[in-house]
């Protein structure tokens, strides 16, 4: 017997390491890549040549349209029309009318928003994003200060921004003969309805033999900030007052769909609460709600604020009509946010609850720690998917007059300064391409977050 | 509760700011506005459409802006509220706007159902087609057979059924939502035919490829005056709009310019002098000040100057005066005088 390991000199045996030589060409590198995913059997290699045959008529003539015979500057028509069209181009002539986008890039972006005004669009456009971007990168500090300057601060700051501010409030409770119409009397009715409140929650807090305290306090709370509110918005700043049917193109659109997605998503937790709860007219309130939202399309919403809606007010009063526009909007998303995070409510096993209730802690308390933290993770995607669907949503307030992006595009159309064939698709273009920025940046953080909170449950 | 009670406190406090006074004289109302409120389309070439630096441009809203100046002197104390054609009736039932110049074609029905009146016509159009060169077709009734491309859901669809029946011929609808996707249809050669008002043919006219290669053929299959509309029952505003749009007339006829206006206020003619205010109390009547035709003139022009500058033969346009020439150019628009 001889033991090989113990006889290095046998001639069979190799004394050294071999060198590791580089893995074969087809198994690495671009070749292995190609081979492994577009080229594996013959069925692929053929959809994949199909599919390169497809990108190569598709891809070459967009280019050639969007950058390499597209027309950069021009000041009307003639630059984006062939000689037989009216303009200076070749006859076969077919590419982008950036020109056009560039002379109208100022009203798609603001609408009619005058001019001299603009800054202050620009004001809240910085606000909000120096505002959010903090609030999204999870290693800023300071998130509670940064959260109360966007829920509190930017809106009233860009509410007096936008639209000039200095309402004169007239007032509304008392009849014309006891007090003239004035900022006064609006005090006076307010201090009133302030008074009837508490009366009425103390009467209440007695009547359930309740400590009235942290009602009152809470009341006066809000009456309190929503007075400090209502005084800064008739403060007179001294800024030119701008009505909203001045305001259009991008500030619209984000106008809208902030305030939805801003408003829908507490209103919608609450309703999902709601519509989970044993208390039966909470319950059917919410479920009304719900289901009536959602049984109407948004146009027929939107229809009915600014078709019906001004019909059945008393003559004289008007209401603004993108206000109207907001509300419905708001209103409609919300009904579809409470079902999505109902969803995610259904999910929470009910040991969770039984386990919070084991701990003494109240149904505030129980839902803020325990229950919404792990269902609103859950359906993250579904409702990055709501506010997805509510930006684009937002193209609809057209068909109630108001000029949205996309409404502000099709509006320039009508311009005969530069009119020509290629006009549509120039810019329609350039709406695809910003409504893909924004809708494509909320899809990748909410992946993001999804990653970073785990809920798909992978590691 | 607490969420209740905010929200009536909201919506109360919103409309105790937007309140008005209640239904006055129009009139009346705009003064104490201080600017007139119009409605005006959402967009249509060289009628009313916002250029691109955001102003309101077009034959409708130079009507607007002349009725500001009759009433204020000052053309630019005049709002524009863009309607959709669905809307554009309630908001001027509902008082949403003060008078609405927004290419809409005065029929009985909406005269008369809807507690509306229609005060002038400010442009006469109607029905036509545009067809390719190269089809050899001359008339609209050698359009037998052909497939016709036009928009859904509005009169011009029955119009052409009208026509078509009317005259015993087969054609063949290809309809669409939007004008530019008929354009667009009619420029790819999917139909022989375009159809749509005469106006709206001359501007989609300029987003075909080879513009020079289609006609409009002569034919007029329908009648569409155009003009604007104001609430029944408010006589006093009727006539601010009707005589500023005859004052418009008058002056084109009597030769008083935009740029003349000055000096034609030494006019000797009686006519020109009843018109400018110098002769006369006509101002006085319709409640305006006795300048109100000359601030017109000095802000806009007289009509013909309007419609040389928005859709006349200079623009991208190039809308000849056809049946909108003056009365005594073989055309349809009657001042009547002044006196």
């Amino acid at each position: 017997m001889s033991d090989t390991s113990n006889n290095p000199s046998a001639a069979f045996v190799r004394n050294e390491m071999i060198e590791q030589s580089a893995a074969p060409a087809r198994a690495v590198g671009i070749v292995a890549w190609l081979r492994g995913n577009l080229f594996s059997n013959w069925v692929d290699s053929v959809i994949t040549l199909i599919i390169l045959y497809g990108l190569y008529l598709m891809i070459p003539p967009l280019l050639n349209f969007a950058f390499f015979d597209a027309i950069w500057s021009g000041t009307d028509r003639t630059a984006c029309t062939t000689e037989a069209q009216g303009g200076v181009r070749a006859p076969d002539w077919f590419g982008g009318c950036w020109a056009y986008v560039d002379a109208y890039f100022n009203q798609f972006i603001y609408g009619r928003y005058p001019d001299d005004e603009q800054w202050r669009v620009n004001i809240v456009f910085i606000m909000f994003f120096g505002g959010l971007a903090p609030l999204l990168i999870p290693s800023v500090p300071f998130k509670q200060a940064n959260i109360i300057f966007m829920s509190i601060v930017f809106p009233v700051a860009s509410f007096i921004l936008l639209t000039g501010g200095n309402l004169h409030y007239t007032g509304f409770l008392l009849p014309g003969f006891v007090m003239e119409p004035s900022a006064t009397r609006f005090w006076v009715d307010y201090a009133i309805i302030t008074a009837v409140v508490l009366a009425i929650g103390y009467g209440v807090s007695r009547g359930t033999d309740s400590d009235p305290e942290p009602m009152v306090k809470m009341v006066l709370w809000i009456m309190g900030g929503l007075a400090v509110v209502l005084a800064l918005f008739a403060v007179p700043f001294g800024l030119e007052p701008v009505e909203t049917d001045r305001w259009g193109g991008l500030l619209v659109t984000l106008v809208i769909a902030i305030t939805g997605i801003a408003v829908s998503l507490p209103i919608g937790i609450a309703l999902a609460l709601g519509r989970r709860s044993n208390m039966p007219i909470v319950k059917l309130f919410s479920v009304i709600f719900i289901e009536f939202w959602r049984g109407v399309p948004l146009i027929t919403v939107l229809f009915m604020s600014s078709v019906m809606l001004p019909l059945f007010l008393p003559e004289g009063v008007h209401f603004d009509k993108l206000l109207r526009a907001l509300i419905g909007v708001a209103m409609f998303s919300a009904a579809y946010m409470a079902e999505v995070v109902r969803g995610g409510l259904q999910a929470i096993p009910k040991g969770q609850y039984e386990g919070a209730m084991a701990l003494g802690l109240g149904f505030g308390q129980m839902m803020r720690m325990i229950i919404l933290p792990q269902a609103l993770t859950l359906v993250i995607p579904g409702i990055v998917n709501t506010f997805i669907g509510l930006f684009k949503d937002t193209t609809l307030v057209l068909i109630i007059g108001l000029f949205d992006f996309l409404g502000q595009i099709q509006s320039s159309f009508t311009d005969p300064t530069w009119a020509s064939p290629v006009q549509l698709v120039s810019g329609y273009m350039f709406a695809a391409f910003v409504y893909f920025v924004f809708c494509f940046g909320m899809s990748r953080y909410s992946a993001y977050m999804e990653r970073r909170l785990d809920t798909g449950h992978k590691s | 509760m607490k969420r209740r009670i905010l929200s009536v406190i909201a919506g109360t406090a919103v409309l105790s700011l937007a309140a008005g006074a209640a239904s006055a004289a129009t009139l009346d109302d705009v003064k104490s506005k201080d600017s007139v409120q119009c409605g005006v389309s959402q967009g249509l070439p060289g009628f009313s459409n916002p250029d691109q630096d955001g102003n309101w441009t077009g034959l409708d809203v130079d009507f607007c802006r002349a009725v500001a100046a009759a009433i204020f002197g000052d053309p630019s104390k005049v709002k524009f509220t863009p309607l959709s054609a669905k809307e554009r009736f309630t908001a001027l039932q509902s008082g949403d706007v003060d008078v609405l110049s927004r290419n809409t074609t005065w029929t009985m029905s909406r005269d008369t159902a809807l507690g509306l009146n229609f005060s002038v016509v400010n442009y006469y159009d109607g029905q036509g087609f545009m067809v390719r060169k190269d089809l050899g077709v001359n008339s609209a009734l050698e359009l037998s057979g052909a497939s016709i491309c036009t928009n859904t859901g509005t009169t011009t669809e029955l119009n052409v059924a009208d026509y078509f029946r009317a005259n015993n011929m087969e054609y063949e609808l290809v309809a669409f939502e939007k004008a530019d996707e008929v354009v667009a249809a009619y420029d790819a050669g999917r139909c022989d035919v375009y159809t749509t008002d005469q106006s709206g043919l001359y501007a989609q006219r300029l987003k075909l490829t080879d513009p020079g290669a289609h006609i409009v053929l002569p034919e007029i299959i329908s009648k569409e005056p155009l003009g604007p509309v104001v609430r029944q029952g408010d006589d006093q505003w009727l006539n601010i709009i009707k005589w500023t749009h005859f004052a418009m007339l008058n002056a084109e006829e009597l030769g008083v310019t935009q740029a003349n206006v000055d000096e034609m206020k030494s006019s000797d003619n009686p006519s020109v002098k009843r018109l400018l205010g110098t002769e006369g109390e006509f101002g006085g009547a319709i409640g305006l000040g006795n300048d109100w035709a000359y601030n017109i003139i000095k802000a806009v022009g007289n009509y013909g100057e309007t419609f040389d500058r928005n859709v006349g033969p200079d623009t991208p346009l190039a809308i000849s005066r056809g049946v909108n020439a003056q009365w005594n150019q073989g055309g349809l628009q009657y001042g009547p005088p002044i006196r």
